[in-house]
């Protein structure tokens, strides 16, 4: 493996941290806009806010470093990027205000504004990954050329660009659904639970459909990462459906056995991962896969000088050494709050 | 190919995207300064309180922790939209100098992790961590500022003073080593002035609040502790600071004479120069200003025969624009920086005789002011920093006209951002008072931030 393929491995797990992270965080938002009626709603929101504001910014901070390692290590496709889909980053970075102002001033504001706080927060909660899918659609099917300047509308406002965004809503709706039942039982709020469960068979149900469409738009529109997909990632692809299919059933069951206590999470975020690690598998060895008009540009082609790139893979290895303990330690005080 | 209209377009392209940076920047330093030197009082204020059984002290800390936190949620969101940024409003800078420019962000992405993640255990800890295992836990923070403030510095300083790669013909960064990207020659003397920079706007800043609080007469021990943890702090740091910036001064006379000599206003060069305090520069002379002969190069050389180079040496298309910003700037720092040292003496002096504060309610005015008085001069001084560098995005290398993007609507880019920053700041205000407030109500089952559950489960 070449230093860029590991510099390239590294971006796809801090796209994988923040999928997940980042995408239940989002999910959570998402389920604070229509809360169920009455006290049961007040319990609902309360437990999304308990479960996600210890964390939100720790999650967040995947998302500098997926910005950051693809400026320093791949600097042609970021700008390529940058000059091409400016609009819905634009967007998905307003959108990231609104949410982080909100957790910094939520706990002060009271009555009404409150309320106006709170749909603000889900609204940009639901908008941010779409535009941020857009983003990922928009570099499938081929519409940011190499060097850059790619059409400012036409590249992110197609069927797969637009159905890729409405999956990563709706698999963040998922996973954040799937934490909160977790949550929920673990504070042993039985009726919550319930209704985060139906919630996670809603999201999971729609982030089946689009996924089952976004395979049709990928072989019109992205052949290249369908076949890669249909091809060297297929193992990947399997195991993504298999998991999803497995916490879908242990959802569905409705019982909460040790079984399904142990397995719904670990079921829901395999899902996810393996889609993204199928993803990489499936677009080797191009950052930018060739389709449509465009040649592409691949890993080797867009990486930057040789120091950077060591620079990454040092950074990585020492987050992994001290951030990812930290973090971990993070989640158990949160966790263990949870039960106070 | 030139089309005067496209021209217009695109260079009205360039100064909205140079305000845009301008404004969001400007913005989130003072949010990151806090993020920086804030926690180190907090963590003083802690120490004080276990080391010596002070409640004032510990009751200090754990409330200005809940600030930090406010602030550091702000600071965290205007920091992202600097990342976008960068891309979004100079992507040939990025394309061309991102292997370089990453490096000393990769790093700071390392040292903003261990902020987020140890500013949430701290607050959680409050409650759930004993005694002094609570207080290290805030070490990672005190640590992580330093660190972070330091790697994105350096970041700014490679621009000024670039160091460490090589390029080839088409003007492609092909090797780059990180070691003297980073320890470019003005890291040198822009990280230190920066991080002490932060402590003064904090400490300053922090005491400032509670000063006003003196003056509407809360003169209980309480306010002291708040007021003298934070001033002394700054105290200690500004005539460091002074010092610093003179060695500054001194570098970039030597390293980016272009930006000294629009900041001194020195059109010709030659030994003797005046300097010149305030003032309008404009068609080669200083108007209105007070000018010292000899004085500038004797500052620069220690003799009134140290030559200095002035804009006549400058390429035309090479010079700063904007003189008289640059050297009002430029005054103004210093004259803060000066008065603001004035300060620290009086204080200094009146302690060392009486072990108190200086007993007139002017102290207490100039305190208050003070807080206000260094973020000003933090301004400033990056406008020197900045403006002084023009045209140049990366000194010598590349210019901020080749680096900008073609994408249309900026100006309405920079019109929404100012009005959400707006509303940003003024939700940061109302927030920091809302809990300032409901502290002197002492209602506890009120009191709720960022990182810990809503009002209810926090009394739970
Ligand atoms: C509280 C804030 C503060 C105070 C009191 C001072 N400065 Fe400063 N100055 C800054 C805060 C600052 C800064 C943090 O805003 C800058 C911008 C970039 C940097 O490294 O520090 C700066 C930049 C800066 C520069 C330009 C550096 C460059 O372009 O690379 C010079 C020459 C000085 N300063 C000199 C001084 C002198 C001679 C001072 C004496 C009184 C002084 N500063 C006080
Ligand atoms: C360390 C971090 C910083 C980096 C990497 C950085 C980078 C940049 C970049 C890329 C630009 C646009 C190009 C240019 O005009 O040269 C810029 C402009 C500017 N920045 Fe900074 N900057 C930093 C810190 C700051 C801070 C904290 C301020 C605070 C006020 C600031 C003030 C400005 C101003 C005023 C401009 C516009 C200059 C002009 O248009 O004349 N910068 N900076
Ligand atoms: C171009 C310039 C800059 C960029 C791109 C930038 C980027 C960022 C980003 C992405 C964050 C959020 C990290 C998180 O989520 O926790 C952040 C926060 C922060 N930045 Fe900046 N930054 C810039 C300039 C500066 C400068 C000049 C400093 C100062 C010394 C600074 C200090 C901080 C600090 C301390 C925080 C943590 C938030 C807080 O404590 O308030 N940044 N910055």
């Amino acid at each position: 493996m070449s230093e860029a393929e590991a510099v390239a491995i590294v971006l796809l797990v801090g796209g994988m941290m923040y999928a997940i992270f980042g995408g239940a965080d989002f999910g959570a938002g998402l389920w604070q806009l229509r809360p169920p009626a009455g006290e049961l709603g007040a319990r609902v929101t309360r437990r999304i806010d308990y479960s996600l504001t210890p964390v939100w910014e720790a999650n967040h901070v995947w998302l500098i470093f997926i910005l950051v390692v693809l400026w320093t290590g791949f600097p042609e496709a970021f700008g390529a990027v940058m000059t091409t889909l400016y609009i819905p980053l634009a967007l998905a970075a307003v959108g990231i205000v609104l949410r982080g102002a909100n957790f910094a001033f939520r706990h002060v504001i009271t009555g009404t504004s409150l309320a106006w706080a709170t749909r603000l927060f889900s609204i940009s909660s639901v908008l941010t990954p779409f535009f941020m899918g857009t983003v990922v659609g928009a570099v499938a099917s081929g519409e940011v050329p190499p060097d850059g300047g790619g059409d400012p509308m036409g590249s992110w406002t197609g069927l797969l660009p637009l159905l890729i965004g409405a999956m990563f809503v709706a698999t963040g709706a998922y996973l954040a659904a799937v934490f909160l039942v977790h949550d929920a039982r673990a504070a042993d709020e039985g009726d919550v639970a319930a209704h985060f469960r139906r919630c996670a068979l809603g999201a999971a149900v729609a982030a089946g459909a689009l996924a089952a469409g976004g395979v049709f738009a990928l072989r019109a529109d992205a052949r290249f990462v369908y076949d890669g997909l249909t091809g060297p990632g297929l193992p990947l692809v399997i195991l993504s459906a298999l998991a999803g299919l497995g916490a879908l059933v242990l959802l569905a069951r409705g019982k909460d056995d040790r079984l399904t206590a142990l397995g719904r999470r670990p079921l829901a975020v395999g899902a996810v991962a393996m889609v993204i690690w199928g993803w990489g598998v499936a677009q080797h060895p191009y950052l930018l896969p060739p389709e449509g008009g465009s040649e592409g540009l691949t890993i080797e082609a867009a990486a930057a000088a040789s120091g950077a790139l060591t620079t990454i893979l040092v950074v990585f290895g020492i987050a992994a050494i001290l951030i990812l303990p930290s973090l971990g330690l993070l989640y158990v005080l949160s966790q263990r709050s949870l039960l106070e | 190919m030139p089309d005067p209209g496209l021209l217009l377009a695109d260079s009205s392209n360039l100064l909205a995207a140079r305000n845009q940076m301008a404004f969001t920047l400007g913005f989130h330093i003072i949010l990151a300064c806090l993020g920086v030197a804030f926690p180190a009082i907090m963590l003083i204020a802690e120490y004080r309180g276990r080391r010596h059984g002070d409640p004032d002290a510990l009751k200090l800390a754990e409330r200005w922790s809940r600030a930090v936190a406010v602030l550091f949620a702000v600071g965290a969101v205007t920091g992202t939209v600097l990342s976008f940024e960068m891309g979004l409003l100079w992507p040939h800078f990025m394309e061309r100098f991102g292997d370089a420019v990453g490096i000393g962000f990769a790093i700071e992405g390392l040292f903003f992790f261990t902020e987020a993640i140890f500013i949430a255990i701290y607050i959680y800890g409050w409650k759930r961590l004993p005694g002094w295992a609570h207080f290290w836990s805030g070490i990672p923070i005190f640590i992580a500022g330093l660190g972070g403030a330091a790697s994105v510095v350096a970041v700014n300083s490679w621009m000024n003073q670039p160091a460490g790669f090589e390029l080839d013909a088409q003007g492609n960064v092909t090797d780059v080593s990180p070691w003297e990207v980073l320890t470019n020659p003005a890291s040198g003397y822009e990280i230190p002035h920066m991080i002490l920079a932060a402590y003064m706007v904090a400490g300053f800043g922090v005491a400032s609040v509670y000063a006003v609080g003196m003056l509407k007469g809360r003169r209980d021990r309480y306010h002291r502790v708040g007021f003298l943890i934070p001033f002394t702090v700054a105290c200690i740091v500004t005539p460091i600071q002074i010092f610093v910036g003179d060695t500054a001064a001194r570098e970039i006379a030597d390293h980016q004479p272009a930006k000294f000599a629009a900041m001194e206003c020195v059109y010709e060069t030659g030994p003797d120069q005046t300097e010149w305090i305030g003032g309008i520069c404009q068609d080669g002379e200083v108007k209105y200003g007070i000018g010292l002969p000899g004085v500038d190069s004797f500052l620069v050389g220690w003799s009134t025969d140290t030559v200095v180079t002035g804009l006549d040496q400058i390429a035309d298309d090479e010079e700063p624009q904007a003189l008289t910003l640059l050297h009002t700037s430029f005054d103004v720092m210093v004259g803060i920086g000066s008065a603001l040292l004035a300060l620290a003496a009086w204080f200094a002096f009146v302690w060392w005789r009486r072990r108190d504060l200086p007993q007139t309610v002017w102290f207490l005015r100039a305190a208050a002011v003070s807080g206000v008085a260094s973020i000003i001069a933090l301004e400033a001084g990056w406008i020197v920093t900045e403006v002084g560098r023009q045209p140049w995005i990366v000194q010598g290398h590349m210019k901020v006209e080749d680096a900008v993007t073609d994408a249309q609507g900026l100006w309405w880019v920079l019109g929404f951002t100012f009005l959400l920053y707006v509303a940003l700041g003024v939700g940061a205000y109302l927030a920091l008072r809302a809990l300032s407030r409901r502290w002197r109500e002492a209602d506890p089952a009120e009191v709720t931030e960022p990182y810990s559950p809503r009002h209810e489960e926090a009394t739970r």
